[in-house]
């Protein structure tokens, strides 16, 4: 079990580095999907398969499908890419930076009393992730709905033709 | 307009149905259309196995034919060639020596005589043509070739075998038949009454 | 060494892909013929009796073609688009219950490779990773139709996974549960989900159809006028894994319709006369197995009849007919289990 988990943690690590160094943003993609998978295996190493299930459809099956469209029609390439202002590169490495501290504080706060194997968890099952949405965080899911719904309307009148 | 096949229909731009909406009745007709079209039995004719039978007056394949004793009837007189639309007949004539008359009918004969079968429509002027009745299409197919030159039928393959006639008595009409008769006619005449 | 368990699931693995490979190839033969019957022809009837080795020569003829990959194109992925395609649609047979299973002195030989508590859902990931197949390959081809294509056909596949989603959601707010071994027990003696689910049967039935890029909506390939689609730069056993890949799709779309609306590998009224659960356990294979073919023989039967969509019309059916009438399907499905006291 423990192998797997270092082969899934190495390929994610792997495939997270090469999203960023490699030339190609269709290639960048590519790898990200395989992060994904990664990532999707953890789950199922945690015994949560609906979690897994659920991040391969929504994140590899839906929205990098979207991603790959974007850039497969743009056609993005070195020659075509704009050159970067200086002050953005500051800004982007002083917020990447700030992400850093922000994990790196949350990691040393967690609290990492192992409660028993996480292979034999029983959060990650649909029953008990149903109960925790719609019993103990009704709320918070709902609005998060709701904002879903906002989002999809803005996308809707971006998308329609201005009417004269 | 008067229609003709009484199938015709005048196209109505009506609001449709709610059930011409949902289409799903109009897909069901249509199942049952292909359904029925499933157990029809099929009008294929397997060929090599199966053949259609010909009509008598079928236009295949050329044949040049003999006469009664064998001797060749074409007298190379070209007439084919001009009637031909395609311009797939070509010829060359030569005289009959001395020795030949087994051979040839008459005293100018076909050397070489070329249909082109891939510039041949089968039209059939070409026979209409022939003051001779030397030339005749028959029931017999061209068959395909990998190399355009084995398209080009030579007398080799026009003339019939001596040995194996081919028969067109068919594809006369009777007002040939009857015309055959007029014996009075040199034409008409058999090589033996002649001499 | 391997435990007998395990080597009973390499088995089963070989077995269930053996025939779904083996289906997938008649398919094409079953596809030229139904097709010839429904016109009133005869279809292959060259190689071997009834044209039976008809796809044995086809897949010959595959392997021979010679192989081309463009020059300017990205090698491995162009490479990798069949593949992908290929892998997952062997992929899915993994979790759906072909029987009841078989036992033998004792011991239980389950007939489904993996009961994963997430069937379905499993089903849907690997469906979605399907769409990566066509569009890598279409845009490794570096030919701006093939990636037209791709797109094209993408765009409709992930349009109707959300139809097709929002319409298994209604069943499953019936089972309650995702599993597709329990899904087919809950449909025992003739209580089908076809009968208490209708309009989510036809809605899946379409996006099924859209999903296995079938006529009408093979947009994606359009055999008669447009280039190929998203396959144009493909030859030899590359094509044919596109092609074969659908053949695959279509199997196990109707293994799934089955299983999922049509009782799977249950039987009304045969458990009165037959007693012996193995032969039982065989018979509801077969009968599984006799829906399968049913519903492959209708997804031809379909091509043959319903002329294709214009692109429009796809996209209208999918998002403006489709998603609100199987919202409107799980709306109504709650409504009923309120009423009928079901909602725990």
């Amino acid at each position: 079990m423990l192998s797997i988990f270092y082969f899934l943690s190495f390929l994610a690590i792997l495939c997270a580095l090469m999203v960023v160094v490699s030339k190609n943003p269709v290639h960048s993609v590519l790898y990200l999907i395989l992060t994904f998978f990664a990532i999707a295996g953890h789950y199922v190493l945690l015994n949560a398969q609906f979690l897994a299930a659920v991040h391969v459809i929504v994140y590899a099956g839906a929205i990098m499908v979207l991603f790959l469209y974007v850039i497969m029609m743009l056609n993005l390439n070195a020659a075509v890419e704009p050159n970067k202002k200086s002050w953005l590169k500051i800004a982007a490495t002083a917020s990447g930076g700030l992400l850093m501290v922000v994990l790196v504080g949350i990691f040393r706060s967690a609290v990492t009393s192992g409660t028993g194997n996480p292979s034999q968890s029983q959060v990650g099952l649909v029953h008990n992730l149903g109960v925790a949405l719609y019993r103990d965080f009704m709320r918070p899911f709902e609005v998060s709905s709701i904002l879903f719904l906002a989002a999809m309307v803005g996308a809707v009148m971006l998308g329609k033709k201005e009417i004269h | 307009m008067q229609s003709l096949t009484n199938r015709s229909r005048v196209v109505v731009r009506k609001e449709m149905t709610f059930a011409e909406k949902i289409y799903i009745p109009a897909i069901l007709a249509g199942l049952r259309i292909t359904l029925k079209h499933f157990f029809k039995k099929s009008v294929t004719v397997r060929y090599p196995e199966e053949k259609r039978p010909f009509s008598a007056v079928y236009r295949g394949q050329h044949v040049l034919k003999r006469d009664e004793y064998g001797a060749e009837c074409c007298t190379a007189c070209g007439l084919c060639a001009v009637a031909c639309p395609a311009e797939a007949i070509t010829m060359v004539a030569a005289e009959r020596e001395p020795g030949e008359e087994k051979l040839y009918r008459e005293e100018k004969y076909a050397a070489i005589y070329e249909i082109n079968m891939l510039r041949c429509i089968f039209c059939g002027l070409c026979e209409d043509a022939c003051p001779k009745e030397a030339i005749f299409l028959t029931d017999r197919l061209v068959p395909a070739f990998n190399e355009r030159g084995d398209f080009i039928y030579g007398k080799d393959k026009l003339v019939e075998p001596v040995d194996a006639r081919i028969d067109i008595s068919k594809r006369q009409t009777d007002a040939v038949k009857e015309f055959k008769t007029h014996k009075e006619l040199r034409h008409n005449r058999l090589k033996e009454d002649l001499d | 060494m391997l435990s007998p368990a395990l080597l009973y699931t390499i088995l089963l693995i070989v077995v269930v892909l053996g025939i779904t490979l083996f289906i997938a190839m008649y398919s094409t033969y079953a596809e030229r013929k139904v097709a010839a019957f429904m016109q009133d022809r005869v279809g292959p009837d060259r190689a071997g009796p009834f044209g039976i080795f008809q796809p044995v020569a086809d897949g010959i003829k595959m392997f021979m073609k010679e192989e081309i990959i463009p020059d300017v194109s990205n090698k491995w992925l162009f490479i990798l688009g069949p593949s992908i395609a290929m892998l997952t649609a062997c992929m899915t047979s993994a979790v759906i219950p072909w029987g009841k299973g078989l036992t033998i002195g004792g011991t239980t030989f389950p007939m489904q490779i993996t009961d994963v508590n997430i069937g379905i859902l499993y089903i849907f990931g690997v469906v979605s990773i399907g769409v990566y197949g066509i569009m890598i390959g279409g845009w490794a081809s570096n030919n701006k139709y093939s990636l037209l294509g791709a797109l094209r056909a993408s765009s409709q596949m992930i349009s109707y996974e959300i139809a097709m989603g929002l319409s298994i959601i209604a069943l499953i707010m019936m089972t309650g549960t995702l599993s597709l071994k329990e899904i087919v027990q809950q449909q025992a003696e003739g209580h089908w989900n076809i009968i208490y689910q209708p309009l989510g049967f036809l809605i899946f039935l379409v996006c099924a159809f859209a999903e296995t890029n079938r006529t009408p909506f093979d947009l994606p390939e359009c055999e008669t006028e447009l280039v190929g689609g998203y396959h144009t730069e493909y030859s030899s056993m590359k094509l044919g894994f596109y092609l074969f890949a659908e053949y695959i799709n279509m199997f196990i779309s109707s293994a799934v319709i089955s299983t999922l609306y049509f009782g799977g590998y249950q039987m009304p009224f045969i458990a009165r006369f037959v007693h012996d659960p193995n032969l039982l356990s065989i018979l509801g294979t077969v009968f599984l197995f006799a829906k399968i073919f049913f519903f492959i023989f209708f997804f031809m039967w379909i091509r043959w009849t319903v002329p294709r969509f214009r692109y429009d019309q796809l996209m209208d059916l999918g998002w403006k007919k489709l998603i609100p009438l199987s919202i409107l399907n799980i709306f109504l499905t709650g409504l009923i289990m309120w009423w009928m006291g079901n909602v725990k």
